[in-house]
């Protein structure tokens, strides 16, 4: 049977390009770019060349504005502790939203287990969170703002350049998580002033286990990881040759493709979303219509639940993911969805089909075929 | 994720439905938080000779609900109530950890159908 992916914003393929700019760093040169030698040399040069790469992509003032980690959960964790830890002595209220990853979530809870002050700000029922909720409580204990740029779950796309100049006004650092953004949309860090900005390779066609941070150069914050001189002191440990190379083609490809591959996929997802909406009388769209990513649909199904529907679209070789209770690990319905005060048995059937590269206009009918009868299926089983 | 007899169960459950004027019926779980089940049975003789369900929940719930009444299906109710999830967690071939509540309810549920069957008929003698 043929698969058909649509989990793109859990993680998306490698690119056959970015395979063939990694190659060369895996076996034939090998070298650790910290070291004095000749090879080494050329594995130093391809590391600050992807650097400069990105860098310039995303407009930074400098390439040492660029840290290189391991993923964007580990970018999120060094800016949020990093900073938390600079602030350590006075501790201090750090500001972020309720419909956060929990790379942000959890450090900030866990802040707040040591006498710093989480707060958590609400979103409307499109998700979007409004700037002056951060003019309410910004204050001068503040010590972070950190807002992501676009929801994973609903891509919902937040007024980041507004949220930003708030913070820039009172002088307090924003973060961004923008690891749903990067390959997306247009960053240009000369315009957004933010302080610092996570991404992970592996969401925009890119290796796994390679994050970028993005600090600008007044930003303070103490590294999570010691163990050398790698990175500016910042980020300790034996660069990823391969993985940052790759990082940066892939940075490079898809910001190229972007503007037309985003047209794609907004006329897919619109097929979609009004296809399923048609054809399917319980079915409801999450998010804001407008204002979110091209290739984000999140739709619930009110009276079934969305492993089900997660489990019978694989039968039929079609991947996405599921936001209800049943198929998280902590059987809690989704935070996003319960932040934007979504119908709780309605987001028992949540489902998120995050489209890319790979998908067709086929892709798109066959899933028109199969859900309804699937729903029907599901419903007739149903209670509710 | 899901053992083979749990994927069969869910895409072709057995004795999904409703019986009208049942003998018990009850509704177990809470849609809030997840699963809903609700049994139906028609007993004679202390047996269970017809049993329905209906599920509002993931594939482990569907198919912890329909494994369970082809289990009871033909048993006597005093057998019925000795039964125990592990029972029905081994018939289906094991569920994931996080999965294990789905057959408590499905055993809950089907011993709450009896409860209610031998209420009603407490009713009819006093």
């Amino acid at each position: 049977m043929k698969r058909i992916y649509m989990d793109y914003n859990a993680t998306t393929p490698l690119l056959p390009e970015v395979l063939d700019a990694m190659r060369p760093y895996f076996s034939e040169n090998f070298s650790n770019p910290a070291s004095a030698y000749q090879s080494a040399q050329v594995a130093r040069n391809a590391v600050e060349e992807a650097r400069i790469k990105i860098a310039q992509i995303l407009n930074a003032d400098s390439s040492e504005e660029i840290y290189f980690t391991s993923c964007g959960t580990e970018s999120n964790n060094i800016v949020i502790k990093g900073v938390a830890f600079e602030n350590w002595d006075k501790k201090g209220k750090i500001i972020t939203t309720s419909i956060e990853h929990k790379a942000v979530l959890q450090p900030f809870e866990w802040l707040g287990r040591y006498g710093f002050e989480p707060v958590f700000l609400p979103v409307d029922k499109y998700g979007i969170l409004n700037p002056d909720e951060i003019r309410k409580a910004i204050d001068k204990n503040t010590i972070l703002v950190s807002v992501m740029w676009a929801n994973n779950e609903v891509g919902t796309i937040q007024p980041i350049e507004e949220i930003a100049r708030i913070c820039k006004e009172y002088e307090v650092p924003f973060h961004t998580d923008a690891v749903q953004v990067g390959g997306k949309l247009k960053i240009d860090l000369k315009e957004m002033p933010v302080d610092f900005l996570s991404l992970s390779a592996h969401k925009f066609y890119g290796p796994k286990g390679v994050g970028v941070l993005y600090a600008r150069k007044k930003a303070r914050f103490q590294p999570l990881i010691h163990g050398g001189e790698h990175e500016r002191k910042k980020r300790a440990g034996t660069l990823n040759t391969p993985g940052i190379v790759g990082c940066a083609k892939a940075l490079e490809i898809t910001t190229k493709e972007m503007e037309l591959e985003n047209k794609r996929l907004w006329h897919l997802s619109e097929k979609l979303i009004n296809g399923v909406l048609e054809r399917i009388p319980i079915a409801i769209f999450d998010g804001h219509r407008e204002k979110r990513l091209a290739n984000t649909v999140h739709l619930s199904f009110r009276g079934v639940e969305g492993e089900s529907i997660l489990l019978s679209l694989d039968l039929k070789g079609v991947e996405i993911s599921s936001g209800s209770a049943c198929s998280s690990a902590d059987l809690q319905i989704s935070h996003v969805l319960k932040a934007m005060n979504c119908d709780p048995i309605a987001a028992q059937g949540a489902t998120r089909f995050s489209l890319g590269k790979y998908n067709t206009e086929d892709d798109i009918d066959y899933v028109l075929e199969i859900l309804p009868p699937i729903i029907e299926r599901l419903k007739t089983l149903s209670v509710l | 994720m899901y053992s083979n007899k749990v994927m069969e169960h869910f895409m072709n459950p057995r004795n999904v439905g409703e019986i009208e004027n049942p003998d018990g019926v009850w509704e177990e779980g809470n849609p809030v938080c997840g699963d809903v089940m609700k049994f139906y049975i028609k007993v004679e003789d202390n047996r269970i000779v017809e049993i329905k369900f209906k599920t509002f929940g993931c594939g482990a719930a569907i198919a912890s609900a329909s494994a369970l009444t082809e289990m009871v299906k033909g048993k006597t109710v005093d057998e019925v109530e000795h039964f125990t999830r592990e029972m029905l967690v081994e018939e289906l071939g094991g569920l994931p950890p996080n999965k294990l509540h789905c057959s408590l309810l499905a055993v809950k549920g089907v011993k709450g159908a009896i409860e209610d069957w031998r209420r009603k008929k407490n009713q009819n003698v006093s």
